[in-house]
């Protein structure tokens, strides 16, 4: 090609300069949109942090409530969400990764299976509130696991259950189909292509979405309101086994519900510290997950 | 075609239809493939090379929706009926058209066979790591990293790597889908000469796009089209200026259509 044809190509004709104008205007307009998402964020975190900032020490964290409620710490509510958290996730994390992977690398397109994925997405969309009555009717009464630790885990459990199917489902499926085909080929079984190969190169996502849920489990009210946590429960400071299963305990969620409305004369600072432990609960265990992915994904073969 | 007798067949198709869903991809063929021969299979895009083989290992089974009718035996026993799929699998080689590099180290992308057969002392799977290596004409590329990750191979490489761990299982038969596709002439070159090798102990079933290819390799060649046989025939015939199809010198001599 001769040098005035090629030059040609770079010379700046109106439409050219329309084209470049509308990029520019674009690329800011939708960085503007990401950052109006972050102001929000920043605002509830300062504010909630400098509200909370007379109450925010670590005998804050381990002192129990104080003359009805209105001084002291959150430690029992605190102890109560960490247990509900763990026990929720105990049970729904191994039921819902093993049933993804039924789902995802067993199942055939037939009309059963196709009923599991249907039971899978609706449930995941069932508003909390409808679990909570669920857990009420099915543990706490039928069961007869009455009001209880176990029963608003129970509950909580089934509440991530399909969140923590569909999001191990993605992290499996991300797994190429090339790989599994290999791996047929020279007659491995569907389960030692799991084992070896799916498995090791979706771990990290599949983790990814468990610890996603902490947040959910923490953050919910409704669920565990009505089958096992109370308002108050009197046990000592510091405490770190001071629940049996078959009682009922404190949780934060429900703690600073009732402290911002229910109790007259609690002192300022306190529902704000509350508030700001359970989001720094959650930021806590996002970022783990966050660092957790980024670890496993550097390990990850391809 | 001289009639000949059973034994000398490695593998018998007959009457074999395979659709998917609705659609029918082969149409009822038949044909037999005999025992340490190199039968070339060649013909135009979606004719059916790819799902004849999987017919045969039966990895067909894993697409859902499909139906399979006719029959396949391979030393007499009829596939559709083994109930070992797995072992069934390991007798039959097969190289996929797309390298692929298991996740895994290069060692254990061609140990992963023996392994999944229950092979596991370490002396024997090192031994058959550096054959199959070899065989495939990777091993002096590779010998100083089999402890790194077959994904990082290079197209080629990871070609001959699937090369290798087809052969890893000590197949009867090794089915190659266009194990060309991503590799140099040289390299190519040389694995046509251990194909050579290997069809001593060994029938191959060499699936090619380059007709030239399957000219050097095969000593029958089968012209497949649209899901029926055109022509099944010494490679000599199907190459010559008298096949008895004129689709069949119309393909190989590149004016098809
Ligand atoms: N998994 C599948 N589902 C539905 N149809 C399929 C599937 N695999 C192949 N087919 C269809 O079967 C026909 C034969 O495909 P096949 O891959 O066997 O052809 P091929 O001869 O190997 O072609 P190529 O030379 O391009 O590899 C095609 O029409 C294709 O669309
Ligand atoms: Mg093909």
């Amino acid at each position: 090609m001769n040098s005035a044809a090629g030059h040609v190509l770079f010379v700046e004709t109106p439409a050219v300069r329309r084209k470049l104008r509308q990029e520019a205007l674009a690329k800011w307009v939708f960085c503007a949109m990401a950052a109006a998402m972050v102001v929000p964020l920043l605002l509830i975190v300062g504010y909630l942090v400098v509200r909370a900032a007379p109450s925010l020490n670590l005998e804050f964290l381990l002192e129990v409530p104080k003359r009805g409620m209105t001084e002291g710490g959150i430690w029992p509510a605190l102890i109560g969400t960490i247990y509900l958290v763990f026990i929720s996730l105990a049970v729904s994390a191994p039921i819902g990764i093993l049933a993804a992977i039924y789902l995802n690398e067993y199942a055939r397109d037939n009309w059963f299976n196709r009923v599991i994925n249907l039971a899978v997405i609706n449930l995941a969309g069932v508003p909390s509130i409808v679990h909570a009555l669920f857990g009420l009717g099915a543990f706490v009464y039928a069961a007869k696991f009455g009001y209880s630790i176990i029963s608003a885990s129970l509950t909580l459990a089934i509440m991530t259950l399909p969140v923590i199917i569909a999001s191990t489902r993605e992290a499996l499926a991300s797994v190429p189909q090339s790989f599994r085909e290999a791996c047929w080929n020279v007659g491995a079984t569907r389960w030692q292509t799991i084992k070896s190969v799916v498995l090791p190169n979706s771990i990290s996502g599949i983790l990814t979405g468990v610890i996603l849920q902490v947040s959910r489990a923490a953050g919910e009210t409704a669920p565990v309101m009505f089958t096992g946590v109370v308002f108050f429960k009197s046990i000592e400071r510091g405490d770190l086994f001071p629940y049996y299963l078959n009682e009922q305990c404190m949780a934060l969620s429900m703690h600073l519900y009732t402290i911002s409305t229910q109790v007259p004369g609690v002192k300022e600072s306190i529902p704000y510290a509350t508030a700001v432990v359970l989001l720094a609960l959650v930021v806590m265990v996002n970022a783990a997950a966050i660092s957790l992915r980024v670890y496993l994904r550097s390990r990850q073969k391809w | 075609m001289v009639n000949v007798t059973a034994s000398e067949n490695h593998i018998e198709v007959r009457e074999l239809r395979l659709s998917y869903g609705v659609k029918e991809v082969i149409h009822g063929i038949s044909f037999d493939i005999r025992r340490n021969e190199i039968l070339g299979v060649i013909g135009p895009a979606q004719s059916g090379k790819t799902s004849l083989l999987r017919c045969l290992n039966r990895t067909i089974d894993f697409t859902p929706d499909t139906h399979v009718s006719g029959t396949i035996t391979v030393d007499g026993e009829d596939v559709r009926r083994v109930r070992n799929v797995y072992a069934l699998r390991r007798k039959i080689g097969m190289v996929a058209p797309l390298p692929v590099g298991l996740p895994l180290s290069i060692y254990d992308n061609v140990a992963f066979a023996p392994r999944s057969a229950g092979l596991n002392r370490k002396g024997e799977l090192d031994l058959m790591v550096e054959q199959c290596l070899r065989q495939a004409a990777l091993w002096d590329e590779v010998k100083d990293r089999l402890d790194s990750l077959g994904t990082k191979l290079s197209g080629g490489q990871q070609q001959r790597l699937t090369i290798a761990r087809a052969l890893s299982h000590q197949p009867e038969i090794l089915c190659l889908d266009e194990f060309s596709i991503a590799i140099d002439p040289v390299t190519t070159m040389r694995i046509e000469d251990v194909l050579k090798e290997l069809r001593r102990h060994m029938t191959i079933i060499l699936v090619t796009n380059l007709t030239q290819q399957a000219r050097r390799l095969a000593d029958r060649t089968m012209f497949l089209w649209k899901g029926e046989i055109v022509e099944l025939d010494t490679t000599n015939v199907i190459f010559s200026d008298k096949p008895r199809d004129s689709r069949t010198r119309d393909y190989v001599e590149g004016i098809f259509g």
